[in-house]
């Protein structure tokens, strides 16, 4: 990568969100939509990088990185396999009551790995299968882009992923039936609890999305007023699809915040935690952050400074509570960027700076851990995921132009999705709110 | 030195000589159960001036200091010890060789502290407060008779306090394997090479790190995606990665669904999430829960209900639907801890002799689980505020952030206090810390003296010391309110 220092906030941007959108093309099969989980040999797809790349064509197209008919040719791939791929309770399926396995064959589409049936997946699938319905405004084959969206959508059964309950299990297999966990208290998957209350079919009830709310923990940590989850993914993902800048659901109506300002926050407190850094890990700082769920070292131990460290491998790591074993996620920091984007492209500055390797086809690595194997330039994960850099595309346009929220700000499901959890406010009621920024307006310059 | 321990222990819990006194009918108060509940109450109404008789079928001291809290506190702070040593080049110390566990050692360490504590409510004592004490089972015969061994005794009032047992197995093959539960746990004369631990409650966490820093392997399985179902899911998580960070193999989220023998080992059969497995140990030690001791007390010759799993049945002021018997302690409440069996005791005994109008709805209980860091709770957690539309908010202080801790090198955990919003009214608070046990009584001695985050900011506590991280979490809670001119 040319010298991180010549190179313009927006040339950055440009960059990092190109060498990641190449990602979902160069690891997509045609043939039938799917996307590889990993870069790795072998690495079969995984559907939320589905998601993740439906909502990336639109951005390509917009950038001029594919023909819209390439972008709608690839995306009405994916959208007919997922149609017409098996759903039933078959163990070899590839979905079933709508959603879908979490881990599929790249070849055949069918389940691998004795996976779950995964409600989140699923749900950043529908999301992205949703933005693509809403881009595609066209005839032909666009209007087939649009029939399947809805057909997909209104096909899942959010009501059966209830089992009973109130709140929504994570998951579903057929060799136990539903897995004996639900998802609840804050963490990435309110986009779930939105689209399955948006559901022209089978939409979740109110009461629903209270159970999921009922565990939030409102926290003064470190100083920084937060709706606690502790890895930073969890307070990226919804957010790449819903635009909740000045909107509300009961609680934040509560706590008089929003989900943006709640992700701002969250920020502040990694930032905060890795200048306090009370483990003594290499690298970490104001500037360098980034602490989540992404691929690392392994079951491994050293002992270090009089202290004994051990490191984990692909995990969710957390802050202040931890774990945390010196591994950042590199992409972490500059996909904070619609939200604190001083604070990201500085920390992506510095990181480029101090640690060039984490970066190979301007794409960042899922973990990168500076304290371990110091004297070989740290740990560094092998390759790339499609998560980290499908989540890329999204947050860096959603900062330079916003398209992707303006896309879903346009889908009625999502709308009533979120009326249905109790949002008001802002947009939704189409007004704009004193505190609506206005993202694509901006042109921070992080370099110091 | 261990027989020597035993003996000492029996003489005061459980005489081999031991011969019932003739009974003094009627009794104004017989107690069934010489628990902590038990004796507690016996002993508040012979001090009270009133004819007690204490029933008691096994020792005195009950599960707590025959095979819980005491036994197990012993152990784990020698697995502390043991730990710290293997840590002493942190502290500057010459480097030697890593200390082995003498597990006979530890043992009778255990023996000898149980039976030093067992004095303080040994048999002679209660005899000379003038408490008739039978070493026998006990039977309802009537409405205000009971069997004791071969006696009758009549009573004006009585406490049933029976405690609860744990639960047993209901995994296919785990009978015939064998396996170990707190009652027996503590009775182990070598240390299992692998242990298979089987529940993830305050006991099952505790001995698993406990057996796992003496040196056996050990695995835990757990049904549930988390340790300590009822606790802080932070809290929780922190002391599942404590258990992994020393060794311990821990299953969450897996259940056992088998056991066999096979090649000398006792093989756990698992389940998780669809995905059978197996784990090959030496001793299985089961830990998933007590059940109450109501079986045969002739409940039902005195007309008092229960059920078997809930046990006796009572009202808020501990009465049971006979209006002269009461209960407490494990056998009638869900909170299974010393500290609440004691009080419930004294509220027992108070309102079968008084007015009887104390009620025990609006007891601030403090609790503790014993692993490393320590995890303890008082008053609400979050999720039952916002259960009851109580807007809560809570103040945190990283123990990573408290001088005191550095310096001691035992900075994992928080303090973390819950604080209804809009006031400074302190709901409850949850804390890990190495020491949190202690720190939690702080917390109790505040909420019932009724002090809020204000006055809190202001109480001085020494520095440094691992409780000001109270205080700085209630400074936290000044910074955070609206500047106000004087």
């Amino acid at each position: 990568m040319q010298a991180v220092d010549e190179l313009t906030d927006d040339a950055l941007l440009e960059r990092m969100q190109r060498g990641a959108f190449t990602y979902l093309t160069e690891y997509a099969n045609p043939a039938n939509g799917l996307v590889c989980d990993t870069s790795r040999a072998d690495s079969p797809c995984s559907i939320a990088v589905v998601g993740f790349a439906l909502s990336s064509y639109p951005v390509g197209v917009e950038r001029g990185w594919l023909t819209r008919t390439e972008a709608a040719t690839l995306t009405l791939s994916a959208l007919r396999f997922f149609w017409e791929s098996t759903q039933s309770e078959q163990p070899d399926a590839t979905g079933f009551k709508g959603f879908y396995y979490h881990f599929l064959d790249m070849q055949t589409g069918r389940r691998v790995w004795q996976c779950e049936l995964s409600l989140v997946d699923t749900a950043l699938l529908m999301a992205g299968i949703l933005t693509a319905g809403r881009y595609f405004d066209g005839a032909g084959i666009e209007a087939e882009i649009r029939g399947l969206s809805d057909a997909l959508y209104g096909r899942v059964d959010w009501q059966w992923a209830q089992n009973g309950q109130d709140t929504v299990s994570q998951g579903w297999k057929p060799e136990c039936g539903f897995l004996n966990y639900g998802w609840e208290g804050y963490n990435e998957a309110t986009i779930v609890y939105v689209l399955g209350a948006g559901s022209p079919t089978r939409a979740l009830p109110g009461s629903s999305f209270c159970a999921w709310t009922m565990p939030y923990q409102w926290e003064n940590l470190l100083g920084h007023d937060v709706l606690y989850s502790g890895p930073l993914f969890t307070h990226l993902f919804s957010h790449a699809w819903i635009d909740y800048r000045g909107i509300q659901d009961a609680f934040m109506r509560e706590k008089r915040s929003d989900y943006f300002r709640n992700t701002q926050s969250a920020i502040a407190l990694h930032r905060e935690y890795c200048a306090r850094n009370p483990r003594g890990y290499a690298g970490y700082g104001r500037d360098l952050w980034g602490i989540t769920a992404g691929d690392g070292p392994g079951n491994r131990e050293m002992r270090q400074d009089s202290r004994d460290r051990r490191f984990f491998g692909y995990m969710s790591r957390g802050v202040p509570y931890g774990p945390d074993d010196g591994t950042i996620a590199p992409w972490a920091m500059l996909a904070t960027v619609p939200f604190d984007a001083a604070g990201a492209l500085r920390g992506t500055r510095h990181l480029l700076r101090s640690y060039p390797q984490v970066c190979a086809q301007d794409r960042l690595s899922s973990g990168f851990n500076p304290t371990l194997d110091a004297a070989q330039g740290g740990w560094l994960s092998e390759g790339w995921y499609g998560l980290d850099q499908g989540l890329l595309v999204i947050m860096i346009e959603n900062h330079r132009t916003g398209l992707i929220w303006e896309l879903t700000r346009q889908c009625p499901f999502m709308r009533a999705g979120l009326l249905g959890a109790g949002f008001t406010g802002g947009w939704l009621t189409g007004e704009r709110s004193v505190d609506d920024r206005s993202v694509g307006e901006r042109s921070v310059d992080g370099r110091s | 030195m261990a027989a020597d321990s035993e003996d000492d222990l029996l003489r005061r819990v459980r005489p081999p000589d031991w011969k019932n006194p003739l009974p003094r009918n009627p009794y104004d108060l017989i107690v069934i159960g010489a628990g902590p509940a038990g004796l507690m109450a016996a002993d508040l109404a012979a001090r009270q001036g009133r004819r007690v008789a204490l029933i008691e079928r096994d020792r005195l001291g009950g599960n707590s200091l025959n095979s819980g809290s005491i036994p197990s506190n012993a152990i784990i702070r020698a697995a502390r010890v043991l730990v710290s040593l293997r840590d002493e080049e942190d502290f500057g110390a010459a480097s030697f060789d890593r200390p082995r566990t003498d597990f006979g050692a530890v043992m009778a360490r255990m023996r000898r502290i149980r039976s030093r504590v067992a004095e303080y409510q040994s048999i002679d004592r209660l005899r000379a407060r003038g408490i008739d004490v039978f070493l026998c089972d006990a039977r309802f015969e009537g409405p205000r008779v009971l069997a004791a061994g071969e006696s009758r005794l009549t009573f004006k009032k009585a406490i049933i306090a029976t405690g609860a047992r744990p639960e047993p197995s209901n995994v296919p093959g785990l009978e015939q394997i064998g396996y170990l539960t707190s009652d027996s746990i503590f009775q182990l004369n070598a240390l299992p090479q692998r242990l298979g631990v089987v529940g993830g409650g305050p006991l099952g966490c505790e001995l698993a790190q406990a057996f796992c820093r003496l040196g056996s392997q050990v695995t835990i399985v757990q049904n549930d995606p988390k340790f300590l179902p009822h606790e802080d899911r932070d809290a929780a998580e922190l002391l599942s990665l404590s258990l992994s960070r020393d060794g311990v193999i821990t299953r969450l989220n897996t259940s056992v669904v088998g056991a066999h023998r096979k090649d000398g080992a006792k093989w756990l059969e698992t389940t998780s999430d669809g995905v059978k497995s197996s784990i090959a140990v030496d001793e299985v030690l089961l830990s998933i829960g007590r059940v109450p001791n109501v079986q045969d007390l002739g409940l039902e010759a005195a007309s008092i209900g229960f059920d078997v799993l809930s046990g006796i049945h009572v009202d808020e002021y501990l009465k049971t639907t006979h209006g002269d018997v009461y209960a407490a302690g494990d056998v009638c409440l869900p909170d299974q801890f010393t500290n609440v069996a004691q009080g419930s005791a004294r509220l027992a005994v108070n309102n079968a002799f008084g007015a009887g109008t104390q009620r025990r709805g609006h007891w601030t209980i403090p609790w503790c689980t014993y692993c490393d860091p320590e995890i303890a709770h008082i008053g609400m957690h979050v999720r039952e505020a916002r259960q009851q539309l109580i807007p809560v908010k809570s103040y945190t202080v990283m123990m990573q952030d408290v001088d005191r801790a550095i310096t001691d090198g035992l900075d994992d955990g928080f303090v973390k206090i819950h604080v209804r919003e809009g006031t400074d009214e302190i709901l409850g608070a949850t804390i890990v810390a190495s020491r949190a046990g202690e720190m939690i009584n702080e917390m109790s001695v505040i909420m019932s003296a009724g002090i809020g985050m204000r006055r809190l900011a202001d109480i001085l506590h020494t520095y440094p010391a691992q409780s000001d991280a109270i205080r700085l979490a209630a400074v936290s809670y000044l910074r955070d309110q609206p500047i106000t001119s004087a």
